[in-house]
């Protein structure tokens, strides 16, 4: 139950490293006034991201190689389905964990 | 009221967050940390694919600026994060900005970034509900790793999250072209040089491929 010093000062380090990137943009942007193409560009970072995040977990489950995964590939489209008809996040997830589930 | 709505938004990431975080407790009481060092990583470095990383390098004896070094590098894509948030949260106070921005994840972005307004209040619940899970499904997994159940199914919560706000968030062709152009790019670099560079790639190619058809659009044609 103790911390060894040496990785104490590994984990402080690490989150320095990482709180850096973390808040520097969020505290100096929301001082200034954007230009609109910036803005813009800014806007399409949400969906992009969701885009690559999900490609990734879908087709490369490894993380390495491409796969096509059952279970992933039919819990992401009950997703996809629940989330068009139901517009509820929770009602998404569940339905995706729970086909998932059954079929791994 | 928008602390409480703010941890309620939180559930779908809370419950992607106790598959992963058990499972990161595993391996982390598995290459030897004590449980005060678990609680240490999870809530002062708080990033799921950084603990992994310095637990693998940690077990396979790297030294202390390699680790930081990758950490670095593997966190460098909090900056768009973070930057596209910023907008959303324009006039808060720095400090809040700062302590919201300091718990900032891919997984509690991508919940956050579908509104035009963000109140400070709204973010501290998401954050708080978010963080907190990690710590305690960290120290779940380190107690209970002999047990070693699969925790997959509970942590499939996350890509079923990404894909339902994707559903949510696409609201025009442009976008849908973005996310899927988004997807291709991303799965060609974890292909080419899998690690920490697809999702960083695709976003900038992705959003700027976006802002070109946007313009382009909007320029009558004579």
């Amino acid at each position: 139950m103790e911390i060894r010093p040496e990785f104490l000062s590994l984990v402080l380090a690490c989150a320095l490293v990482t709180a850096v990137p973390r808040v520097l943009p969020l505290v100096l942007l929301a001082r200034f006034e954007l230009p609109a193409w910036l803005l813009g560009w800014l806007r399409f970072v949400p969906v992009a991201v969701l885009g690559a995040l999900t490609g990734i977990e879908v087709l490369m489950p490894g993380g390495n190689a491409l796969s096509l995964h059952l279970p992933s590939l039919a819990g992401v489209g009950a997703a996809f389905a629940v989330a068009a008809v139901s517009r509820s996040l929770l009602a998404t997830v569940a339905a995706g964990v729970a086909l998932y589930w059954l079929l791994s | 009221m928008d602390f409480a709505a703010g941890a309620r938004a939180s559930l779908p990431v809370v419950l992607g967050y106790l598959g992963i975080g058990f499972a990161a407790g595993v391996v982390e009481r598995a290459a030897g940390m004590s449980y005060a060092e678990i609680l240490l990583l999870s809530t002062v470095l708080y990033a799921g694919s950084a603990q992994f990383v310095v637990t693998s390098m940690l077990a396979l004896g790297a030294p202390s600026p390699a680790i930081v070094s990758t950490v670095f590098f593997l966190n460098l894509r909090h900056l768009l994060l973070s930057a596209a948030v910023a907008p959303a949260l324009r006039g808060a106070a720095a400090w809040k900005s700062a302590l919201l921005g300091l718990q900032l994840t891919d997984e509690t972005f991508v919940v956050a970034s579908g509104r035009e307004r963000i109140a400070p209040a709204w973010m501290a619940g998401l954050n708080l509900a978010a963080w907190s899970t990690w710590a305690v499904a960290n120290l779940a997994g380190a107690a209970l790793a002999n047990l070693a159940t699969d925790t997959r199914p509970l942590a499939f919560a996350l890509p079923a999250m990404f894909a339902g706000l994707l559903v949510l968030q696409v609201k025009s062709r442009l976008s849908a072209i973005v996310a899927v152009f988004a997807a291709a790019v991303g799965l060609v670099i974890q292909l080419v040089v899998p690690g920490q560079w697809a999702v960083v790639g695709a976003t900038l190619a992705a959003a700027t491929l976006g802002l070109l058809l946007a313009r382009w659009k909007s320029v009558p044609s004579s």
